[in-house]
């Protein structure tokens, strides 16, 4: 049995005005998988990503990265972990040249060896261009995208996203999904925190759903997607009768003259929803999914939760 | 981390701080000049010609040493100063407090590029003083020396202020407040001699007091204290000052939560 990439047992962060962020995480990312660590704002991924990145001292518990202990053995254990932070944090009158050298030279690296990867890296994610601009003329999405060079500066085994894609537009965000879907694939171990829930849905394999300091689904992505057992359809269709057909299983709403809404159990296929609604005259031009899958189980989860707590 | 990857760390950080204090040479290098040559053209051209000898030496000379230990001080501590509230409030920080570097690294590489500017700007201020008067080297080892002590205790002080830190106005309060008024008290234009009880008392519980007569006596060769008193005093301070900061690194005092 391999050392699992990141072990966490019985995490505990208790702040200084007595907020109780963490309240025993415990939780196991295998190496080379894609996890996602989702949950609301505040919910504590980020006091997490702090601990594991030793930015937040733990009230107890352990972390091990590749079996290295992040309190006992600090700096072993940080040779391994490179961090995208949720905020910019860099100096934005250096360049991006300088930044990712300098980065790898607090990692040990020579200056020489730091060039080869600061040009490897920047190019790879399409910074070249910029890479001797002072930092603070990048748009939003370089910055973003300065960050995951610089964490990768160290060539991390584990390879931590909190939030990397926050206010980026759909071509970056594909961007920089390829390539840590590459460095994925090539071996790094990538732990990523996201509030676009199709992205985790479609990059991770693995998840665990932390809320209110507590950790309240750890699976797989494909078993948590399994649960789900009612899905929502919109429905483009050619006119919407003036009375909708009663079909067993599924609960139809009109929206608009063209559009009606499909809520329907996972035990009911689709073939039969189309063939009854062609049979009462309704035509549907096109159909997707009201809400991703994920965001639905999510907000299910989180909720479930709540009312534990309340 | 090892020896070899801690030095290139340690090289990474100082090449960082000096590149900063050049990067920004208008604010790091020239108003110290400015001022102190103002201070040579007043103090000791315009009054000092009608002040006299003082330990032998014209007060244009006396006042020399004085102002380049107090440019040496003053730009060490606020180099650190500034350097590290700023990285905390950019929070680029970060980028050294993820990274394996050990505690230690992080302050001597502060440390020296701070004590990099304070030997820089004294070296300037110690050229535009050639311009006014002649000087010679008596002590060169006891100058340099005391140009490194001098600069590491307030490069060390000004560290520890910034991680106490929480807004700009936190760094400049002390050298306002400080290290302004215990400069210009600290024998800089005036031997503590002249003073009567209890004021030369007082003024010997100044530490800037033998930093400043520490490098007059490596110049000039006359000073107010034992050097060696101004020496042991010097070390204290950075013994003391450095066991404080990595204390405070390791509990990560404003840095970690």
């Amino acid at each position: 049995m391999t050392t699992p990439a990141l072990h966490v047992k019985d995490l505990r962060k208790t702040y200084g005005n007595g907020v109780e962020a963490l309240k025993g995480v415990s939780l196991t990312v295998e190496q080379g998988d894609f996890f996602a660590l989702l949950g609301p704002n505040g919910a504590g991924k980020s006091t997490l990503i702090g601990i594991l990145s030793s930015l937040v001292n733990a009230s107890s518990g352990e972390a091990e990265v590749f079996g290295v202990s992040i309190h006992k053995n600090r700096s072993a254990a940080m040779q391994l972990i490179g961090l995208v932070p949720q905020e910019i944090n860099f100096n934005q009158f250096e360049k991006p040249f300088d930044i990712c050298v300098n980065q790898a030279g607090f990692y040990g690296i020579g200056r020489a060896e730091a060039s080869v990867r600061a040009e490897k890296y920047l190019k790879e994610l399409r910074l070249w261009d910029k890479a001797h601009h002072q930092a603070r003329m990048l748009s939003g999405g370089m910055k973003r995208r300065l960050m995951i060079a610089r964490a990768m500066m160290n060539e991390p085994r584990l390879l931590i996203l909190d939030e990397p894609t926050a206010g980026v537009d759909i071509e970056i965000r594909r961007s920089m999904w390829q390539f840590v879907s590459g460095i994925n694939a090539a071996g790094t171990t990538v732990i990523l925190t996201t509030h676009y829930l199709e992205e985790a849905e479609q990059l991770c394999r693995n998840i665990a759903i932390i809320d209110h300091g507590r950790i309240v689904k750890n699976t797989t992505m494909k078993s948590l997607l399994s649960t789900l057992d009612v899905e929502t359809f919109v429905l483009d269709v050619a006119t919407v009768p003036g009375t909708l057909p009663v079909l067993p299983g599924v609960t139809l709403r009109p929206i608009d003259d063209h559009t009606i809404e499909a809520e329907m159990s996972r035990a009911h296929d689709l073939n039969s929803l189309f063939s009854s609604l062609s049979a009462h005259g309704v035509t549907v031009t096109s159909m997707r999914n009201k809400a991703n899958r994920l965001e639905e189980l999510f907000v299910r989860l989180v909720e479930q939760g709540r009312e534990a707590d309340a | 981390m090892s020896t070899s990857t801690n030095l290139v760390a340690l090289g990474t950080l100082v090449r960082r701080e000096v590149a900063r204090i050049l990067r920004i040479w208008t604010q790091t290098l020239i108003p110290p000049a400015i001022t102190m040559t103002l201070y040579f053209v007043i103090f000791g051209k315009l009054i000092g010609s009608r002040i006299g000898v003082m330990h032998g030496f014209t007060y244009m000379q006396y006042i020399v040493p004085g102002l380049v230990m107090m440019s040496i001080i003053t730009n060490s501590y606020g180099n650190i100063s500034s350097s590290f509230f700023g990285a905390k409030f950019g929070r680029f920080v970060e980028e050294m407090l993820v990274s394996p570097m050990p505690n230690w690294v992080i302050l001597l590489g502060y440390v020296t590029g701070a004590v990099a500017r304070g030997v820089i700007v004294g070296a300037l201020v110690l050229v535009i003083a050639l311009f006014f008067t002649d000087l010679n080297v008596a002590h060169p080892l006891i100058t340099v020396l005391s140009v490194i002590l001098g600069a590491t205790v307030f490069s060390l002080a000004g560290f520890v202020n910034a991680v106490f830190a929480k807004k700009f106005d936190d760094i400049a309060l002390v050298p306002t407040f400080v290290l302004t008024p215990l400069t210009y008290l600290g024998g800089v234009f005036y031997s503590v001699d002249l003073l009567g009880e209890p004021w030369r008392s007082i003024s010997m519980v100044n530490p800037i007091l033998y930093m400043v007569n520490a490098f007059r006596f490596g110049v000039l060769g006359v000073s107010d204290v034992q050097i060696g008193t101004a020496f042991a005093v010097m070390l204290v301070f950075v013994v003391g000052l450095s066991a404080l900061a990595l204390h405070l690194l390791k509990r990560g005092v404003g840095l970690r939560s």
